[in-house]
């Protein structure tokens, strides 16, 4: 498992499966540090 | 009877495919890698399909409605090395067209003479347009003969005009809509005026030759062009411009603007619409995607695959009063995104899905069938994106599982038995559920059917104005009318 405590994160989500602010908000929670966070369609 | 007024139905659908080979290089993606690597341009040519080849493609006669979603499941994948024989360009639920007869109704359809073709290669298509429904002898007249070579060279060199190219041969231009003007640019002028032309297709088939839409009221767009000069970029209104070149000289109209579920909120004001007695007849239309176009195609191209995003895709839906027969939208029981709902897939699909079945006190086994997310995963799967639609109906079964209406091992057959397989193009808002309605327009007069459930999601955030997504969704039933009819 990845130890996310402490590092720099850029979250990017898709449309239909995990949002970029539900990602960053979840490494939030494990103590890292949201660099940037969007999400993406791919269709 | 609906409570809130005349019960609205969807009388006619209308879906169209416009098989677009040589405008591949105009879409976004591959326009980009063209003036990154400019031999990109002779792998597309090599990689383009010929209109037979798109014709027998199995998803495109499942949008057409010449094969059912189940006769395409049936089909092993990849789809594109399975063509049907003799397959026809003409189905239950619409037709697929040739490039050369799309853009000569582009052209008769374009009152600034911004788009120009060449004499000859109009006269390639004379033959097929004469014996085509939706072109008659008005369009021939404002399509005239076309304009000479040398006046096509000198508009490129001189003017900036954009060429347009049959394999390299030079077959017609489009010119800036202005000088100064970026929002009226010469490749936002062609993508505009193939949403409306395309557009204009679709409705022309649901309005009919002999009819000539005059009955319709009201005309809905609910395209993603974005229409307008640079005081207005997108200020819209393709919707009255596609009226008033299909005949429907009654009607007005705007446009509705909701990424890829647009259709849907179009469908359900259209339905409110009729429900308040306001309109007869609503028409909800939407042109295909020239952006979209080849979006894919570097999956294709390393996967030694045709370029499958070659369409442009239509459609058209007439929304009028209760006639007794035809399927029912049920404004009690519309599925709303709300700004408070969240944007994680569940809560999405909690508030387009759950919510509207437990305003009917249904249960998700109730509903027989689910439309969303159509995306043909033969175009998805080989650029890493995925199958969407499959992805989709296994949240939809997560929330099934959660409920306890199934158990975790019977997911796969759940989604088999209401989900279906992606058979439309990636285009955007029109992959978004509405593919399936004339297939359930079917099943819910002369097949079994009782409930259909349309939902749909909207990428908002990809215009930068907020991190929100959007969805929208509708229950479509058999009109319980007909049943009384049938028993009396």
């Amino acid at each position: 498992m990845t130890e996310l405590s402490g590092k720099c994160v850029i979250a990017i989500g898709e449309r239909d499966g995990i949002p970029g602010p539900a990602i960053a908000e979840v490494v939030r929670s494990a103590g890292a540090r949201e660099v940037v966070s969007f999400t993406q369609c791919f269709v | 009877m609906n409570s809130i007024g005349n019960q609205p139905c969807i009388k006619s659908v209308k879906l169209c495919l416009s098989h677009v080979p040589n405008l591949v290089r105009h879409g976004s993606k591959p326009q980009r890698e063209i003036d990154a690597h400019p031999e990109t341009l002779d792998e597309i040519l090599r990689a383009a399909r010929s209109f037979e080849d798109a014709a027998a493609y199995p998803p495109h006669q499942a949008f057409i409605g010449n094969l059912t979603p189940e006769d395409l499941e049936e089909i092993a994948r990849p789809w594109h090395s399975k063509p049907l024989v003799n397959a026809s360009p003409i189905g239950p639920d619409g037709l697929i067209v040739e490039e050369g007869p799309l853009l000569c109704l582009t052209a008769a359809t374009d009152p600034f003479n911004l788009l120009r073709l060449d004499p000859q290669y109009i006269g390639r298509h004379r033959e097929v347009l004469s014996t085509a429904e939706w072109f008659t002898k008005d369009d021939f007249d404002a399509l005239g003969d076309g304009t000479p070579q040398e006046t096509l060279n000198e508009l490129v060199k001189s003017r900036g005009a954009l060429p347009l190219l049959e394999k390299d041969e030079l077959i017609g231009c489009v010119e800036n809509g202005h000088s100064e003007d970026s929002s009226l640019g010469r490749e936002i002028v062609l993508e505009n005026l193939m949403a409306k032309s395309s557009a204009v297709l679709a409705l022309r088939m649901l309005s009919g030759v002999e009819e000539r839409g005059t009955d319709i009221d009201y005309v809905m767009g609910c395209g993603e062009e974005a229409v307008g000069d640079r005081y207005q970029r997108g200020g819209g209104n393709l919707a009255k411009a596609v009226a008033e070149h299909s005949w429907c000289s009654n009607a007005t109209g705007s446009d509705i603007k909701a990424f890829c579920c647009a259709p849907n909120h179009a469908i359900v004001i259209g339905a409110a619409l009729v429900a308040s007695g306001l309109y007869k007849n609503v028409a909800v239309i939407g042109g295909g995607s020239l952006a979209k176009l080849g979006m894919k195609f570097q999956g294709h191209l390393r996967n030694g695959m045709p370029i499958l995003e070659d369409v442009l895709a239509s459609v058209a839906v007439l929304i009028g009063e209760d006639d007794g027969f035809s399927p029912v939208i049920d404004l009690e029981s519309v599925g709303r995104h709300t700004v408070a709902a969240g944007s994680s897939p569940q809560a999405i699909a909690e508030a387009l899905i759950l919510e509207p079945l437990a305003s009917k006190g249904l249960g998700i086994l109730d509903v027989d069938r689910y439309a969303t997310e159509l995306h043909d995963p033969d175009i998805t799967e080989p650029q890493g994106s995925g199958n969407t639609p499959l992805a989709n109906y296994r949240v939809l079964a997560s929330l099934a599982v959660q409920r306890k209406e199934i158990s975790r091992e019977e997911i796969p057959d759940f989604v088999g038995r209401f989900g279906m397989p992606g058979f439309s193009p990636t285009q955007g808002h029109i992959a978004s559920a509405v593919p399936f309605l004339g297939h359930a327009c079917r099943s819910l007069t002369s097949g079994e059917a009782n409930h259909t459930m349309f939902y749909a999601k909207g990428s908002l955030f990809l215009g930068r104005m907020t991190e929100m997504s959007d969805g929208m969704s509708f229950i479509l039933s058999r009109n319980t009318n007909a049943k009384k009819r049938q028993k009396g």
